[in-house]
C-alpha cells in the first residue's frame, strides 16, 4: 500500500515541470523561459575570456551580462532588445552571429559564393565532355567505310 | 584550364601571410569601446569621499578628462598609480576615477597610503556605470572630452609610455578643440 | 648529462634531413642510383635520433629531472605516472618533438613500405619529407628547445601538468591528432614529387591513396577524442565548440576527405590529375596552419598554447616559405592539358567532384569564418565574433547537401549512369528514409526542421549504403558468398559511410532533442530533466592525489525507477590552485544524462547543470567507424600483391609494367 501511494505521489511529480523549475537558478518560471535564457547566454560571448559564451564563463563580467540577460528578460524585452542593449555597451564583439552588414557580407556569402563557382566548373567540365562525346560518335564516310572493312575482316576470320 | 588559373592559390596564400603576419604580437583580447563619439552614459552615484554627496554625468563638462576605473582588488591598479600620480601633480592632468565594484573603506584607506590622483572619484560599488561603460576588466581609462564624450579607452595598466603614445595627443587635440 | 645529449641527437637529426633533402633529390634529378639508395638508410638514421630525444625527454620527466625547464613548467613530484609519461607533450617544445617525431616515423615508414615504387620516386618523396624535417628541427633547435636548463636554480619542484590535461583524453588525442596532421605529409611529399619529376598519372594516385586514407583515419579518431575529452572533462557538456583551433583541425579533415575521394576518380580513371594533386598539397598546408593558428597567439582560443611573437613569426616563415614554393611548383608544373576523358552527367566521376565541390565549400566556409575577424582586424574594421551560430546555421545545410549526394551517388556507375535508371533506384530507398525518419520524429515526440533534415539524411545515407551492399552481394553461390566476394576496399568505404552517418544522426538528435538546465539545489531537492529525475542526496569532500574536492552525490531515475548514483566533482588542485569540474556522466548507447556542479550559491544551495543528451555518444561511434573503414581499405588485397617480376627489374619510370599497372 505505502509502495502504492509513494508511486502515485511520484507521478504526481513528473507532469509538474513549473514547480520543478522553482529550483532552477535564475527563477524561471517556464522552462521556455529558461530555454530561452539558455539560448541568449550561449549567442553572446564575454569580453574578457578566451573565447567562452557568458553561459559558460566563470568570470565575473560574464555574470553581471548574465543578470542583465535574466532582469531584461522579466522586464519583457524582446531577444533583439537584449543582444542590442548588450552590443551597444561592449560592442559587435560580444555577438557570436555577426550581423549582416556591409562588412560581413562576404562572410555570409561564402558557401554560396564557393558552391557557385564549384558547380558553374562542374557544369562546364559536364558539357565539355558531352560536346567530345557528340563529335566522336560521328564519323567521317572515309572513316565510316574502313570501320565496316574492319568489322567484316573480322568476322571472316 | 588556363595555365592562369593555377596561380590563384598562391595568390591567395600570399595575402592570407601578410595579414597573419600583421596579426603577430598584437594582443588579441583588447576591444575598443563601442561608446566612442557616444555621450557618458547617465548615471547617479555617490562621492567615494563624501557620502551622500551625489554626482551625475556633468561632472564630465567643462575639461577634457581622463576617467580611471580602479578597484583594490586589481593588483595591475596598484601598478598604475605612481603614474596617474605623476599625470595629475606633474602633468596638469585631470583624472576623475571610478572605483568600480569595491569597499568604500578599503578604497579610502588605500587612497590615502598610496596618494589621491583623482580630482573626484565616483563610488560605484555594483558595477552599474562600469557595465553601461562596457568595462569588462580593470584598470581601463577612458579619454572623455570637454563635452562629455567617450573619445578613447585603453585597457590596461597606464605608465608614461602609454601616456606619451596613446593618451596625450588626443588629450592634447580635444583641449584644443574646446577652447 | 642527458638533457645535453638529446639535444646533441636533434642536432645530428637535422644533419641527417639536411642530408636526406639533398642526396637523394639531386640523384633522382642526375640519375644517379647509388645516391638516391641513401634515402632509406638516412630516414632510419634520422627516426633513430629524434626517438633518442623523445625518449631522453620522457625520461628527464619520469624522473622529475626539473633542472630541465620544460619539465620544471609542467610536471611535479606528486603527478602520477602516467601523466607525468603524458605531460612530454603537454606543452608547445614537447608537443613539437611529439610532431617531429612522428614525421620521422612516417618518413621511415614509407621508407619501408615502398619497395614497389621506382626508386627515383622514392627518393624525391623521402628528400621532400627530409625538407620538412629540416623546416621543424630549425624551429625546435633555435625557438622552442625543450631540453633548455634552469641552472643553478633548479626549482624543488615543478609547477605541475594544468589539470585539464590530467586526462587519459590527453595522453591519446594530441599524439592520435598529430599522426593524421603529420600523415598528410606524404600525400604532399608524393604530390611535390609527382611534379618534379612530372610523372602524374594513375599510378601516383594509387601509391598516394593508402598513405592518405590512413592520415585520415587517424585525423577523424583525434578529432572525435577531442570532441569527446571536451565533452567529459570541461564540464559544460558541449562537443564542438567552434572554436578556431579546432576548427584548425577540421580544416586538414575536410580537405583530406576530399583528396581521398578525388584520388580514387584519378586512380580510377586518371582525370582530375591536378585537381588531386592541388588538394594534396592543399590539406598539408591547412595542417601547418593550424599548428601554426595554435601556437602564434593571433587567435584567441581556451586550447592556444602560450604564445611568443618570435615564434609566430619563425612558424609563419617555415608555414610560407612550404606553401608558397609548393605553390609555385604547382602552377609552374602541374598539367594543363585536357585528358579526353568522357563524362555522362551523372557519373560517378560527377558524383566525386560534386562531393569535392561540398566539402572545399566546407573548408573555404570554415577558413573564412575562422580567419576573417583576424582580416578585419588588419583593415582596422573592428573586433568581430563569429562562433557557434554562424557555423552551425552555414555549415549544416553543406553537411545535408555532401549526405544527400553521398546516398545518390553509392549507385553512379563509372563513365556513365542512366538518369531514369538512377531516379527509379532512388525511390524504394527515399520512401524507406522518409517513413524511417517520421518513426524517429515521433520517438522523441516533437517535428523539429532540421532534426527531420538532420536524422532523414542519416537514414538516406545508411539505407543506400546497405542496399548497395544488398545489390553487390547477390551472387549464384549464395548471399554469403557473394558479401565475402566484396574487397576490404569496398566494405572499408561502407564503414566510413555509415560512421558518417552515424554521426550525423548523433549530432543531429544530441543538438535538437537534448536538454539542457542549471538549476539550484540543497541535498534533498530533485530535479526533472525530461524524464529523468535527478535526486541530490548529498555533498561532501574528498582527497585525491594531488587534489582536493567537493564530491557530491546524486541518485538518477528514470520515470521513478532508479538508474545510477552519479558523483561529479568541484576540484581545486593543490600546486596550480584552479578549480576544475569533472562532470558525473550515466552513460549509454542511446543517451547520456550528464550531472555537473557549479557555482556555489549559499552555505547549502549549489547551481547544478543537469544534461539530457540523447545519442551524443553516436558522435563518436560515428568516428570510429570511419576510422576502422580507413584501417580496412588499406588492407585490401591490392596493396599487398608481391613484388611482380616488372617491378624488381630495374626502377625507371615509364617502363611497360609500370604502365601496364596504372592501367588495370
Amino acid at each position: 500500500m505505502r509502495r502504492l501511494v509513494a508511486l502515485i505521489l511520484l507521478s504526481m511529480l513528473l507532469p509538474l515541470q513549473a514547480g520543478a523549475d522553482e529550483a532552477n537558478v535564475q527563477g524561471f518560471d517556464s522552462l521556455q523561459e529558461e530555454q530561452r535564457y539558455r539560448d541568449l547566454t550561449s549567442e553572446l560571448r564575454c569580453p574578457k575570456c578566451q573565447n567562452q559564451n557568458i553561459a559558460d564563463s566563470n568570470a565575473p563580467i560574464a555574470k553581471d551580462m548574465r543578470d542583465r540577460v535574466y532582469r531584461m528578460m522579466q522586464d519583457g524585452a524582446s531577444n533583439e532588445d537584449i543582444v542590442g542593449a548588450l552590443v551597444d555597451r561592449f560592442g559587435e564583439f560580444v555577438r557570436y552571429k555577426p550581423e549582416v552588414d556591409r562588412r560581413t557580407i562576404l562572410l555570409w556569402a561564402t558557401p554560396a559564393i564557393a558552391v557557385g563557382v564549384g558547380l558553374l566548373a562542374v557544369a562546364g567540365i559536364v558539357i565539355r565532355s558531352r560536346r567530345r562525346n557528340g563529335q566522336k560518335t560521328v564519323l567521317t564516310a572515309e572513316e565510316q567505310a574502313r570501320a565496316d572493312r574492319l568489322l567484316s575482316d573480322k568476322d571472316r576470320e | 584550364m588556363k595555365r592562369v588559373f593555377l596561380f590563384a592559390p598562391l595568390v591567395l596564400v600570399v595575402v592570407l601571410g601578410i595579414v597573419l603576419f600583421a596579426g603577430i604580437g598584437k594582443d588579441p583580447t583588447r576591444l575598443e569601446s563601442a561608446l566612442i563619439g557616444k555621450q557618458v552614459p547617465a548615471f547617479t552615484l555617490e562621492d567615494l569621499d563624501k557620502p551622500g554627496k551625489q554626482l551625475d554625468a556633468g561632472v564630465f563638462r567643462g575639461q577634457v578628462s581622463l576617467l580611471n576605473v580602479w578597484g583594490t582588488w586589481c593588483p595591475a591598479c596598484r601598478d598604475e598609480h605612481d603614474a596617474l600620480l605623476w599625470l595629475a601633480q606633474e602633468q596638469g592632468v585631470r583624472i576623475i576615477g571610478l572605483n568600480y565594484k569595491d569597499n568604500r573603506e578599503e578604497a579610502l584607506v588605500w587612497l590615502d597610503r598610496l596618494g589621491d590622483p583623482y580630482e573626484l572619484t565616483i563610488y560605484d560599488p555594483r558595477g552599474t556605470l562600469g557595465f553601461d561603460l562596457g568595462v569588462y576588466g580593470a584598470p581601463e581609462t577612458y579619454v572623455i572630452d570637454a563635452n562629455g564624450v567617450v573619445r578613447y579607452r585603453h585597457v590596461g595598466v597606464v605608465n608614461e609610455k602609454v601616456w606619451k603614445e596613446d593618451l596625450e595627443p588626443l588629450v592634447n587635440q580635444y583641449r584644443e578643440d574646446a577652447s | 648529462m642527458y638533457p645535453e645529449l638529446g639535444q646533441f641527437a636533434l642536432i645530428l637529426a637535422l644533419l641527417l634531413a639536411v642530408l636526406l633533402s639533398v642526396v637523394p633529390l639531386v640523384g633522382s634529378v642526375t640519375g644517379r642510383d647509388t645516391l638516391q639508395a641513401y634515402a632509406r638508410p638516412l630516414s632510419a638514421g634520422l627516426f633513430v635520433f629524434i626517438a633518442i630525444a623523445f625518449g631522453i625527454l620522457t625520461h628527464a620527466f619520469v624522473t622529475d629531472d626539473f633542472s630541465v625547464a620544460y619539465v620544471a613548467n609542467n610536471s611535479n613530484s606528486m603527478l602520477p605516472w602516467y601523466y607525468k609519461f603524458s605531460a612530454v607533450w603537454g606543452g608547445h617544445e614537447g608537443s613539437l618533438l611529439l610532431w617531429i617525431l612522428m614525421l620521422a616515423g612516417w618518413t621511415l615508414a614509407v621508407a619501408i613500405f615502398s619497395r614497389r615504387l621506382p626508386s627515383v620516386m622514392i627518393a624525391q618523396v623521402l628528400s621532400v619529407m627530409g625538407i620538412v624535417c629540416v623546416g621543424f628541427l630549425l624551429f625546435i633547435i633555435m625557438t622552442s628547445n625543450p631540453f633548455d636548463r634552469m641552472l643553478p636554480n633548479v626549482p624543488a619542484d615543478g609547477a605541475d601538468l594544468n589539470p585539464l590535461l590530467q586526462d587519459f583524453g590527453l595522453i591519446i588525442h594530441p599524439p592520435m591528432l598529430y599522426m593524421g596532421y603529420v600523415g598528410f605529409s606524404v600525400a604532399f611529399a608524393f604530390a611535390i614529387a609527382a611534379l618534379i619529376n612530372g610523372r602524374l598519372d594513375a599510378a601516383w594516385a594509387r601509391w598516394s591513396r593508402p598513405w592518405t586514407t590512413v592520415a585520415w583515419a587517424f585525423l577523424s579518431l583525434g578529432i572525435a577524442l577531442g570532441s569527446w575529452w571536451a565533452y567529459y572533462e570541461l564540464g559544460w557538456g558541449g562537443w564542438w565548440f567552434w572554436d578556431p583551433v579546432e576548427n584548425a583541425s577540421l580544416l586538414p579533415w575536410l580537405s583530406g576527405t576530399a583528396l581521398m575521394h578525388s584520388l580514387a576518380v584519378t586512380e580510377k580513371r586518371g582525370v582530375f590529375k591536378s585537381w588531386t594533386v592541388l588538394l594534396a598539397i592543399v590539406t598539408f598546408s591547412l595542417s601547418l596552419l593550424g599548428t601554426f593558428l595554435v601556437r602564434s597567439g593571433v587567435l584567441t582560443s581556451v586550447h592556444a598554447f602560450a604564445s611568443d611573437p618570435e615564434r609566430g613569426t619563425f612558424l609563419l616563415a617555415l608555414l610560407g616559405i612550404t606553401i608558397v614554393s609548393s605553390l609555385a611548383l604547382y602552377a609552374f608544373r602541374a598539367p594543363v592539358v585536357h585528358v579526353r576523358a568522357r563524362y555522362g552527367s551523372l557519373s560517378r566521376e560527377i558524383f566525386l567532384l560534386l562531393n569535392n565541390v561540398l566539402l572545399v565549400a566546407a573548408t573555404l566556409l570554415v577558413m573564412v569564418g575562422t580567419l576573417y575577424p583576424l582580416v578585419l582586424d588588419y583593415l582596422d574594421m573592428g573586433r568581430l565574433s563569429i562562433g557557434e551560430p554562424f557555423f552551425n546555421l552555414t555549415f549544416s545545410p553543406l553537411a545535408l547537401a555532401a549526405g544527400l549526394l553521398l546516398g545518390a551517388g553509392i549507385f553512379s556507375r563509372w563513365k556513365k549512369t542512366d538518369g531514369g535508371w538512377l531516379g527509379r533506384k532512388l525511390l524504394w530507398p527515399l520512401a524507406i528514409s522518409v517513413v524511417a525518419t517520421a518513426a524517429v520524429m515521433v520517438t522523441y515526440g516533437e517535428f523539429k526542421p532540421w532534426a527531420f533534415a538532420g536524422c532523414f539524411v542519416a537514414i538516406w545515407v545508411t539505407v543506400a549504403t546497405f542496399w548497395d551492399l544488398w545489390d553487390k552481394s547477390s551472387s549464384r553461390k549464395g548471399r554469403l558468398q557473394g558479401l565475402k566476394r566484396q574487397s576490404r576496399s569496398y566494405y572499408g568505404m561502407v564503414l566510413g559511410h555509415l560512421g558518417l552517418a552515424i554521426t550525423m544522426a548523433g549530432a543531429t538528435v544530441a543538438s535538437n532533442y537534448g536538454i539542457e538546465r542549471d538549476v539550484r539545489m540543497v541535498p534533498g531537492d530533485t530535479a526533472v530533466v525530461g524524464d529523468y529525475q535527478v535526486l541530490f542526496t548529498d555533498i561532501g569532500e574528498r582527497r585525491g592525489q594531488n587534489f582536493t574536492a567537493q564530491y557530491g552525490s546524486f541518485d538518477l531515475s528514470l520515470d521513478g525507477q532508479y538508474v545510477a548514483t552519479l558523483h561529479p566533482e568541484k576540484r581545486q588542485y593543490l600546486v596550480q590552485r584552479n578549480v576544475m569540474t569533472e562532470a558525473a556522466i550515466d552513460a549509454g548507447l542511446f543517451r547520456d544524462v550528464f550531472v555537473a556542479i557549479g557555482e556555489r550559491i549559499t552555505d547549502d544551495a549549489w547551481a547544478i547543470r543537469i544534461q539530457y543528451k540523447p545519442l551524443v555518444r553516436w558522435l563518436w561511434l560515428g568516428a570510429l567507424f570511419m576510422a576502422a573503414g580507413g584501417f580496412l581499405a588499406i588492407a585490401d588485397r591490392r596493396y599487398r600483391i608481391r613484388e611482380r617480376a616488372s617491378d624488381r627489374q630495374g626502377a625507371e619510370p615509364g617502363r611497360r609494367g609500370d604502365v601496364a599497372e596504372a592501367m588495370s
